[in-house]
């Protein structure tokens, strides 16, 4: 499995002959979301005073997370990052490994691994696309069998979060940016790739793509499925 | 086959026939009439069934979809009405026994079982019969009686697998209703189960046929001592070699005669003798044969698909009472005040009194043979000549939207599929005539049952109609579609395959026609996509037809339900 930083530059254009199959992962494949994954490492921060004031912070911020995250997802993220600031990369890592052993493998929707071992005997790559942090993924992704990681990235100085995410942020627009990218570099024909989402927010890469599918939809995003004969799948 | 007076006996107490369980004709008893049996007999099957359009002849009924039109037809219209239902076996259960210990072709099933062998019971889905029967359902009180044989015989490792091939999985409350609630209870989930044609450790392949055609068949049922499978014979395209051969298989086994070129070849597959749809079939069963063991439960049933309050549908319009106008405008006055979904889930929840008319067991072939034979006898009608127009009332029902809608693609298979091919070779309507279907031909798919129909519907018969084409640029995208199959796997939709098998289905009708015309069209699209004319009313229609045809034109209209299959001389 290889990650894919959005750093990612155009290189030299193959023929679009592949097919790859397109995942985003919180609500699509597992239950949890980013907000969950933070708690796990605020919860775990090593000292007492760490503790509850991460803990208590996160809790309170909650309802500013919710509408954040529902007027733009974009400034939810940068907002919500900030939250990662201090928090020393090796222990991120470390905690990363105990947060899907803990959380995130348990939180795995009973259907999704089907559906992306259907897509892999389609011929397609599997390759998932998350606002998530890639250290926080990165395990899903071996264990999904996945063949790309394409998340977003902390800034570390000094082995210190920033709390900054090296731009742009993988949301919305830029996930159908990036997925454009990786299928020029990776010869893969968007008109032959899938995509698969939970969430109206991911309209572009469902767009982006030839053969978009709504999984676990949102009100919303199911009304654009129907409206667009998009088949939607539930995996729970 | 066992014969004696002493058993011959018993079988006319139980109105067991000589040859499994053919029901002794009910003017048999009626000793002492007036004319000849034969006679009268003879006259009723030649004459009841046709009624030449009159004058003073009543208007007809004929279904519009989730409605009905009454609709007066020109003079001179040639009405073919179904022959009526045939005598059920008086003894369901006896006729069940008696068929398992008087097999054709094999040892009775006691005698085939040992303790702790592996069998498999394959059953039909409810694609057939339609409407879904009345319960019990025939194939719960075969399996009652085949688990109680069962288990006497001491045989615990049985499955029970739905022969769904690429048809949706049931949920389980179809299941359910299927086999009854001992049943069920005792066996769902883990033994009682719908096939999967996507499992990729279970399917096993076997040798190939001659014709170079795969062979995969279920993995539990091909690994099981023996396979039994349950039949409802509705239509002559049904059970025989086709049940395990295509009920229990995959994709890539289907491709061998689910494709334009076989359906093309195949004058109507409702007539086994010269279809190459049952060739190939056939040759695939042989191979089945030689490496599995199979036993067939093979039944009929009679036509009798509706009843009480809407038993007016089963009878001619001259024999209507005043309480069956009244009913029948009671009931078109209530559907005119109801949504349609609201009309489809009553229409859905009629379920059909069918007798059981006969039960055969045994081999595929000698089993099969005489349900054929029962088969006709209760479908098959003979009709003098073909027409240059012929009407179809489109029900709100095919095999494939049992408690779903009727899309315009089922619309297409009912028309240019099962109606236009319920013949014995010869089509009822002439070469390059007139179909007239009365249908609404609403732009409506059910997303849960017919997810790639949809697709197929907007992007591949908007580029191209021709079924070459298609099955070559589309079919296996669709087929191997991970969205479609986690569908069909995990969900309750048809295979991503299925759209294009029903394109094909209608390559018969659509080569020999001249002209289809939807009357009563609500919209212009869908007929548009689908190569047709609308109209408004069937007068219209009739109108253009005539146009097309000539204004002496012969009109014939297919009084159905119930189905009939029409036997064209020449």
């Amino acid at each position: 499995m290889k990650t894919h930083g959005h750093e990612m530059r155009v290189s030299e254009p193959k023929p679009l002959t592949g097919k790859a199959a397109f995942f985003d992962i919180d609500g699509t494949l597992i239950s949890t979301n980013v907000v969950h994954a933070y708690g796990y490492y605020a919860m775990n921060e090593g000292s007492v005073t760490g503790i509850l004031g991460r803990s208590l912070s996160t809790i309170a911020q909650i309802p500013l997370f919710g509408a954040l995250n529902f007027v733009d997802r974009k400034i939810f993220n940068e907002y919500f990052y900030r939250q990662y600031e201090g928090l020393t990369e090796d222990r991120l890592l470390t905690l990363a490994e105990d947060l899907f052993e803990d959380v995130i493998k348990g939180a795995i929707f009973s259907k999704a691994q089907d559906l992306i071992d259907e897509a892999r005997r389609a011929g397609c790559r599997i390759v998932l696309v998350t606002g998530a942090l890639d250290f926080t993924m990165r395990p899903l992704s071996r264990h999904l069998g996945a063949d790309e990681l394409i998340a977003n990235r902390m800034q570390f100085v000094g082995g210190k979060a920033t709390g900054k995410v090296i731009p742009p942020i993988i949301e919305g627009a830029n996930k159908a940016n990036v997925i454009r990218e990786y299928c020029e570099t990776q010869g893969i024909s968007l008109m032959k790739s899938f995509a698969y989402t939970d969430s109206a927010s991911d309209y572009a890469m469902l767009t982006i793509v030839g053969r978009p599918t709504a999984v676990n939809p949102d009100f919303r995003l199911r009304s654009l499925a129907r409206s667009y004969n998009w088949p939607i799948l539930d995996v729970r | 086959m066992l014969a004696g007076n002493r058993l011959r006996s018993t079988h006319e107490e139980l109105g067991v026939g000589e040859f499994g369980l053919i029901p002794r004709p009910r003017a048999a008893r009626t000793s002492g009439s007036m004319r000849p049996l034969k006679t009268l007999k003879k006259l009723y099957d030649e004459e009841s069934h046709i009624v030449i359009q009159e004058k003073g002849s009543p208007p007809r009924v004929m279904f519009y979809g989730e409605d009905f039109w009454v609709e007066d037809l020109p003079v001179g219209t040639r009405i073919i009405f179904p022959r009526p239902p045939l005598e059920g076996v008086p003894n369901v259960k006896a006729a069940i026994r008696y068929a398992l210990n008087h097999p054709d072709g094999m040892d009775p099933l006691h005698a085939l079982l040992k303790p702790g062998m592996k069998v498999t019971i394959a059953l039909d889905d409810i694609s057939l019969p339609l409407p879904p029967m009345k319960t019990p359902d025939v194939r719960q009180t075969i399996c009652e009686i085949v688990l109680e044989l069962l288990a006497d015989s001491g045989v615990d490792d049985v499955h029970l697998v739905i022969a769904n091939a690429l048809h949706r999985r049931l949920t389980e409350a179809e299941m359910k209703r299927m086999v009854g609630e001992k049943i069920h209870d005792s066996f769902y989930p883990d033994r009682y189960y719908n096939h999967d044609a996507e499992d990729p450790d279970g399917i096993v392949e076997l040798e190939r046929t001659s014709q170079n055609e795969v062979v995969a068949v279920n993995r539990r049922a091909a690994e099981s001592d023996l396979i039994i499978y349950v039949n409802i014979n509705l239509v002559p395209m049904d059970g025989g070699h086709k049940s395990v051969g295509t009920g229990l298989t995959n994709y890539e086994s289907l491709r061998a005669h689910h494709n334009p070129q076989t359906i093309r070849d195949t004058p109507s597959y409702m007539e086994p003798r010269t279809s190459q749809l049952h060739k190939s079939t056939e040759r695939i069963g042989k191979v089945i044969d030689k490496n599995l063991k199979v036993f067939h439960i093979e039944t009929t049933i009679n036509n009798r698909m509706f009843e009480e309050p809407v038993g007016f549908l089963m009878k001619k319009e001259e024999d209507f009472t005043e309480f069956d106008r009244l009913k029948l405008q009671a009931f078109k006055y209530g559907l005119s005040k109801m949504p349609r979904a609201a009309k489809r889930k009553v229409f859905h929840n009629i379920f059909a009194p069918y007798d059981v008319t006969g039960v055969f067991a045994g081999a595929t072939e000698p089993t099969h043979e005489k349900t054929l034979e029962m088969s006709w006898k209760q479908y098959s009608v003979p009709v003098q000549g073909q027409s240059d127009i012929v009407i179809f009332g489109m029900p709100y029902v095919s095999p494939y939207n049992v408690n779903s809608i009727l899309n315009p693609l089922l619309v297409q298979v009912m028309a240019l599929g099962y109606l236009f091919n319920l013949n014995r070779g010869v089509p009822l309507v002439k070469k390059g005539g007139v179909i007239i279907l009365t249908h609404p031909c609403y732009d409506e798919f059910d997303p849960d049952h017919h997810a790639p129909y949809i697709e197929f519907f907007n992007r591949c018969l908007t580029e191209t109609r021709d079924a070459h084409v298609l099955s070559h640029k589309y079919e296996r995208e669709f087929a191997k579609n991970p969205s479609y199959v986690h569908l069909y796997r995990k969900g309750n939709s048809y295979h991503g395959a299925h759209p294009f098998y029903m394109w094909y289905w209608g390559e018969n009708g659509r080569q020999h026609v001249g002209k289809v015309i939807a009357a009563g069209a609500e919209n212009n699209h869908v007929p548009a996509i689908m190569g047709w004319d609308r109209t408004d009313t069937l007068s219209e229609a009739i109108e253009e037809a005539r146009g097309f045809m000539g204004r002496s034109a012969s009109i014939s209209f297919v009084h159905i339900p119930p189905i009939f299959q029409t036997d064209v001389r020449l």
